[in-house]
């Protein structure tokens, strides 16, 4: 099922991840989400292969595990590129200067909001409030979050992580 | 801790706001200053105080003398405290944002604060159980469990006036007794902490800065219902809340404050962390159940409500981060003195997340009923610059917009409502004369149209045409009737939705229509945006008596739409002109107009 629609990337190490993670939450109910969450975190995506995987380790049809992965914005589906611009579009940002900064990154690495550099360098996303509102405008990249930002000062940041 | 005894203490915030700020370099600054020079002194981490218009944010207590508070502090600037404040006893006066001994013009933020939920945010260290301890922490749980029946407890909630901090406000002791009363053995008691209102962040300073206060509050609602097991529902984006919650977790369960037979008495509790994977309708209470539960977060119908039938069809009770952590406060301190402070109908107190265009943003706690007035100009310190206050908002993507006219309505429940505004979580969103409302108004409804979980027809369809209808008026091509066609929409989209997602989602256009109408007007009729927001209604020019000819602007725009002679008068092509606003930003002379 929806296999087709996705690269088949999986590798046996990627399923040997999922046979780890999935016993650990044997015949705990209502673990599909967290085994979800830990999987991407491993694997960096949720390739169709692996969902496949999911479901029959943890002994639900494939058609939830496809279902659930594409309701939660946190899933991917696809590829993200090694470093990932999260840019918050959250009511204070969006105020205070949000999308002058997705402009700008979008401008400085060629991509649209949302979409992965050729290289697979970069990935430039908008994310609803991170928290960190009193700081707005705010990105974040990997864990590390930046606010108060000017575009220029978001495309200096990411020149730096590019090098 | 405000006692320190003998020994010289140096506290740096580092909360998420405090480490973005760059904190976590302020702390190792410290770290090798300290020990290069070997110094006695205690370095400890504490959560957010709330400043976050000052972080990082550090703390300096010398025996003896009171806290002083440095504000906007570098790694760069760590050397000089250390030389003169520590070692040399003297403050470095001109970096100090607030001192216990004598009043710095900080000093307005916190004096009509009231900090409950916030007691000791800022102060302990929230990974160190000793520290929750020795500020009073489980004192609450024990009475609780030791002196009071179920019924006590849930009478003294009662009493307090309590109402729910997620947004609803529904009393939280009459809540409690519904999920008591409810047949069952098996019951649930679960905490909401997944904070989805973009521009409110009181749940994980809360979380972050005291986790004890929430998993304790948790623990007495547990025990008032009949419930022996706990979840914590935590937003993907708030890493460190839930590593600072699972820490706390484990400490209480070491500590016996979790686990079984609970200070000597049959009561036993467990507690799990669950992370969400971002979708705001997780939020709701039913959607967020299925979440746990592993499933699509799709609300369903209410009743039975989830007191009834909950989480994994028991009997459940769900209340918000800020609910619970009122809670070791009110059972400590009786409910008399909670209810001292507030109003009529709005008792205690509320977090508010100051953000957007204000002076000081951060996090405060008020007594409800406070003016709207002194809440953003007092303590938040007003608009920053020379702009001027256009509106608030307030409750996110299910609020509204509330315009200077309603400046001095008092923060309750029942004020807020009349404006057409709601309380929501206490997010407050300040905006100037810079910031367009139609583009507020877009902007919820994209912001609602994409989080829509699609089952409702009116939610999913309609804000898709509302949306649509917004986006036209601000690219210029708003037409007569649009305005009708919104409040159509609108009305239609409220009352034939089933969650609330979609019966507040016209909410922030049908308030700014109410108190803004005018600005609507001039997109749709004058193609005019008066904020000065909306790029394609602006034309960029360049006045020729300011021009100076410095070629600043030539150099800045990125796609070469100035021209002009050194010294001599530049203008703009205004086909390639993008309207990026760099040669505004860049002129010296002011000379680049916006129109
Ligand atoms: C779309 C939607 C999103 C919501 N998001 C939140 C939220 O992020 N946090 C929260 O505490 N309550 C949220 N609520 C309210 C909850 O459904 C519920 O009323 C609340 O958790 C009850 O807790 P309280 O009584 O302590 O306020 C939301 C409701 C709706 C309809
Ligand atoms: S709105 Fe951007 S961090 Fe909250």
């Amino acid at each position: 099922m929806g296999a087709t629609h996705h690269a088949r990337e999986a590798t046996d190490e990627n399923l040997a991840v999922v046979d780890e993670i999935a016993a650990e939450y044997a015949g705990r109910p209502g673990s599909l989400i967290p085994i979800l969450q830990r999987v991407q975190a491993r694997v960096g995506y949720l390739p169709a292969d692996v969902m496949e995987r999911i479901a029959e380790r943890a002994g639900v049809p494939a058609s939830q595990v496809f279902g659930v992965a594409s309701f939660y914005s946190q899933f991917r589906l696809k590829p993200a590129g090694k470093h990932v611009a999260r840019v918050c579009h959250g009511t204070a940002c969006h105020v205070q200067g949000a999308p002058a900064l997705t402009d700008a990154l979008c401008a400085e690495l060629g991509v649209e909001d949302g979409e992965t550099t050729p290289d697979g360098e970069f990935t430039v996303e908008s994310v609803a409030c991170v928290g960190c509102c009193s700081l707005a405008p705010v990105m974040m990249i990997e864990d590390d979050t930046f606010g108060r930002l000017t575009p220029d000062e978001a495309r200096r940041i990411v020149r730096k992580y590019g090098k | 801790m405000a006692e320190t005894g003998t020994l010289a203490q140096v506290t740096v915030g580092l909360s998420s706001c405090g480490i973005a700020a760059g904190a976590a370099d302020v702390m190792s600054a410290f770290e090798s200053e300290i020990a290069a020079r070997n110094l006695d002194v205690r370095l400890r981490r504490t959560g957010c105080v709330g400043m976050c218009y000052s972080e990082p944010i550090v703390d300096v207590d010398l025996p003896g003398e009171g806290r002083q508070t440095y504000g906007g502090i570098t790694a760069e600037q760590v050397g000089r405290i250390v030389e003169e404040h520590l070692v040399g006893g003297t403050p470095v006066e001109e970096w100090l944002v607030r001192a216990e001994d004598r009043e710095l013009p900080d000093e307005a933020y916190y004096s009509r604060q009231v900090r409950l939920v916030l007691r000791n945010a800022g102060t302990i260290d929230p990974e160190s159980i000793d520290e929750y301890i020795e500020a009073g922490g489980y004192a609450a749980l024990e009475k609780a469990l030791t002196s009071m029946t179920p019924n006590d407890v849930i009478a003294v909630m009662k009493e307090s006036g309590l109402r729910g901090r997620g947004g609803a406000g529904f009393p939280t002791g009459v809540k409690w007794d519904l999920a008591k009363k409810s047949p069952g053995e098996k019951k649930y008691v679960i905490v909401n902490a997944d904070e989805g209102d973009p521009g409110a962040f009181m749940d994980r300073s809360i979380l972050e800065g005291d986790p004890h206060s929430v998993l304790e509050g948790l623990a007495i609602a547990g025990f008032a219902i009949g419930a022996d097991e706990g979840y914590f529902y935590v937003r993907a984006e708030y890493p460190l809340a839930v590593k600072r919650l699972e820490i706390a977790i484990a400490d209480a369960r070491e500590r016996g404050f979790i686990g079984d037979g609970l200070f000597g008495t049959d009561f036993s509790f467990d507690v799990h962390v669950k992370e969400g994977a971002g979708a705001f309708v997780c939020g709701e209470e039913t959607a967020l159940m299925a979440s746990i539960e592993g499933r699509r977060g799709m609300p369903r119908i209410r009743p039975p409500y989830p007191a009834v039938e909950g989480l994994w069809r028991k009997p459940s009770n769900i209340n918000n981060v800020e609910t619970y952590a009122n809670v070791p406060w009110i059972i400590a301190n009786g409910p008399e003195a909670y209810a001292a402070y507030g109003t009529e109908t709005s008792k205690g107190t509320k977090v508010f997340a100051l953000a957007g265009k204000i002076a000081r943003g951060g996090l405060v706690e008020v007594p409800m009923g406070i003016g709207l007035r002194e809440v953003i100009d007092e303590v938040g310190g007003g608009v920053p610059g020379d702009h001027e206050f256009k509106a608030v908002q307030l409750g996110g993507p299910s609020g509204g917009c509330i315009p200077r006219e309603h400046f001095d309505i008092a923060v309750d429940y029942e004020s807020l409502v009349k404006t057409g505004a709601i309380m929501g979580s206490g997010g407050m969103v300040v905006m100037d004369d810079t910031t367009c409302m139609v583009d507020i108004a877009r902007f919820f409804l994209n912001f609602t149209q994409d989080e829509s979980c699609g089952k409702c027809t009116f939610c999913r369809v309609g804000t898709k045409r509302m949306l649509e209808v917004l986006e036209r008026i601000c690219e210029g091509e708003g037409r007569e009737g649009d305005i009708e066609l919104l409040e159509e929409l609108g009305d239609k989209i409220v009352s034939s939705s089933l969650c609330g997602l979609g019966q507040s989602a016209p909410n922030p256009v049908l308030t700014t229509l109410r108190y803004f109408r005018d600005e609507y007007e001039a997109h749709i009729n004058e193609k005019r945006c008066p904020a000065h927001a909306c790029k394609p209604l602006l034309t960029y020019t360049i006045d020729p008596e300011a021009c100076t000819g410095c070629t600043l602007c030539d150099k800045v725009c990125p796609v070469g739409a100035v021209s002009g002679e050194r010294k001599g008068i530049h203008t703009i092509d205004q086909e390639l002109c993008t309207k990026c606003d760099a040669c505004r930003a860049a002129c010296k002379f002011d000379a680049v107009i916006v129109e």
